[in-house]
């Protein structure tokens, strides 16, 4: 445990240390704060069914840019190990593969944590200035959060497995924008195919990121979708561990 | 300290070292020497647990460096060839860094940091970072980082690769001094260094070992082991040579002319030393002698002689 906390301090260091942390901080703020203006500005038009948090968490273009965070903030994380040789410093100290691993995804985790702290300002800000809800309850705050926390789990796990296959960062960004990609459109075949056979839409739905978020922003937190992200991200990371350790051996 | 059985490493349709046997005695300070590809890093890289051997077994202090990995990593300080760093970090957060990862805390860690800074003299660098710091700085944080947790054995994959000879002295001195409480395995192509700082020398050419040895015995064992020159002025050189041969120990003669003079290089029995006899004979010849010089043959003639001997 203490060596996977020192593990995690230099992971957490070293992403705040990469220029690349603070375009991707920009970038999504720019891109939070655009669609916080568009949810206000549509709520404005008149009166509306849906609350500020669920036209914030359930746009296209905001899923769309939520994509594409993942690339820049995974593709490092064992690419440059490899890349520099400290791998090989690293894997030669008392350390265990999984604690490696577990350090590395975690780091990342914090990082996208660190990604999302400022966007509680939007709504507290909205709550203050117009004195409405910005969700129904308090249950659609934290579904929401909830939900982000779970999709990112996911996702930045599929980013660190993409790292762990090459040691050149660029290729590890783009095996995870594909893979999150395909993950994240093939979610939404009911919305572009209406016709598809029931069981494909239903199998579709099961792993639908945005009707996830469709339910959780509304406060409906579904146990069923906490055990789909839970099991998916331990595969990945799991699947990981097997692909770091078979690159290493076999270089 | 080491030791290591049947090690043989392949990969896919090439095979790195094959069927290596050797082992190093606590204390020793010991040369592992090789032509470029010869196997050396792979060795290295196997005995500090960072690659599974494909058969045959290794061992650190008794410990197996696969099966009881972490133990042995425990008694290891590893310092790859290019001493690969994160230049993000800064000397001192660096030194911290690894210094925890093996294991040291608290007030024991802040000593070991210091301690190791000293000897490697990086005090006056602690705060810089590591991406600014030149070569022979580099270097030296790579061998402060093997140092830290004092282990018993230093695996050093070239160390003075890419220093100016400043540096290398430097760290030769440093390694020299090291030598007093670690056992050491090092990896050079700097014959010389070996020669002044190891007790004995393992010569690695296409995954096998073709020498293993004090260099004293490496370089006496060679079929060139040195020779003597002899620059004298006979009246009939080739009678002269017939009479050279004549003596005991000269094994072969060469002549050849220099104005005047003739030259003579003569092969001699290893171990003996004729040049007494080679006087006595040339003052009994009445020949005028300007040169008779013993020269001793160089680690690095035995190591061509070794690594390219059954060139094809």
């Amino acid at each position: 445990m203490r060596k996977f906390l020192i593990l995690l301090s230099r992971e957490v260091r070293a992403s705040f240390c990469a220029p690349t942390a603070y375009i991707v901080l920009c970038f999504f703020l720019l891109l939070t704060g655009f669609n916080f203006y568009m949810g206000i500005s549509l709520l404005s038009r008149g009166p509306s069914e849906v609350t500020v948090v669920e036209a914030f968490f359930n746009s296209i273009p905001f899923w769309i840019g939520f994509i594409l965070i993942f690339p820049p903030v995974t593709m490092r994380v064992f690419s440059e190990e490899m890349k520099l040789g400290t791998l090989e410093t690293l894997m030669t100290a008392p350390v265990r593969p999984w604690q490696v691993v577990l350090a590395k995804f975690c780091g990342a985790m914090v990082f996208y944590i660190v990604l999302w702290l400022p966007s509680f300002l939007y709504f507290i800000v909205f709550e203050q200035i117009t004195g409405t809800q910005a969700a129904q309850a308090t249950g659609a705050y934290l579904g929401s959060y909830l939900l982000l926390l779970l999709v990112g789990m996911f996702f930045i796990s599929l980013g660190c497995f993409a790292s762990a296959l090459t040691q050149d960062q660029i290729v590890a960004a783009v095996i995870s924008f594909c893979m999150i990609a395909l993950f994240f459109f093939a979610g939404l075949l009911s919305f572009f195919s209406p016709n598809a056979a029931p069981v494909l839409r239903d199998i579709v739905s099961y792993f639908s990121t945005l009707e996830h978020m469709g339910e959780f922003s509304k406060g409906i937190l579904d146990s069923r979708r906490l055990v789909f992200y839970g099991s998916a991200t331990c595969v990945m990371l799991i699947l990981t561990h097997y692909v770091f350790q078979f690159r290493r051996w076999k270089a | 300290m080491i030791k290591v059985e049947n090690l043989t490493k392949r990969y896919a349709g090439f095979t790195a070292i094959e069927d290596l046997n050797f082992e190093v005695e606590k204390g020793e300070i010991v040369g592992f020497l090789g032509p470029n590809g010869a196997g050396k890093s792979t060795t290295m890289r196997i005995l500090s647990s960072y690659l599974p051997p494909t058969s045959g077994r290794a061992s650190i202090a008794g410990y197996d460096v696969f099966h009881q990995s972490m133990e042995a990593r425990r008694h290891l300080g590893y310092m790859p060839e290019n001493v690969p760093l994160y230049p993000e970090m800064r000397v001192k957060e660096y030194l911290d860094y690894r210094g925890a990862l093996k294991e040291l805390r608290g007030s024991r860690l802040r000593e070991r940091v210091g301690d190791v800074a000293a000897l490697c003299s990086l005090s006056g660098v602690m705060n810089r970072l590591i991406g600014s710091l030149s070569k022979g700085y580099r270097q030296r944080v790579g061998l402060a980082d093997t140092l830290l947790s004092s282990p018993d054995l230093l695996i050093l994959d070239e160390p003075t690769i890419g220093l100016d000879p400043n540096q290398i002295r430097q760290v030769r001195e440093l390694i020299r001094n090291l030598a007093r409480h670690h056992t050491i395995l090092l990896s050079t192509h700097i014959l010389p260094e070996v020669e002044m700082i190891c007790k004995r020398v393992i010569i690695i050419n296409r995954g096998r070992i073709e020498a293993a040895d004090t260099p004293e015995n490496l370089v006496a064992s060679m079929r060139s082991a040195g020779g003597i020159r002899l620059e004298a002025r006979p009246e009939d050189p080739a009678a002269a040579k017939e009479q050279l041969l004549s003596i005991k120990s000269i094994r072969e003669v060469s002549l050849e002319a220099a104005g005047e003079w003739s030259r003579f290089t003569l092969r001699v029995e290893p171990g003996s030393d004729p040049r007494e006899e080679l006087w006595r004979l040339a003052s009994d010849r009445r020949w005028s002698v300007r040169e008779l010089s013993w020269r001793r043959a160089t680690l690095e003639e035995a190591f061509v002689e070794l690594t390219l001997g059954d060139e094809p």
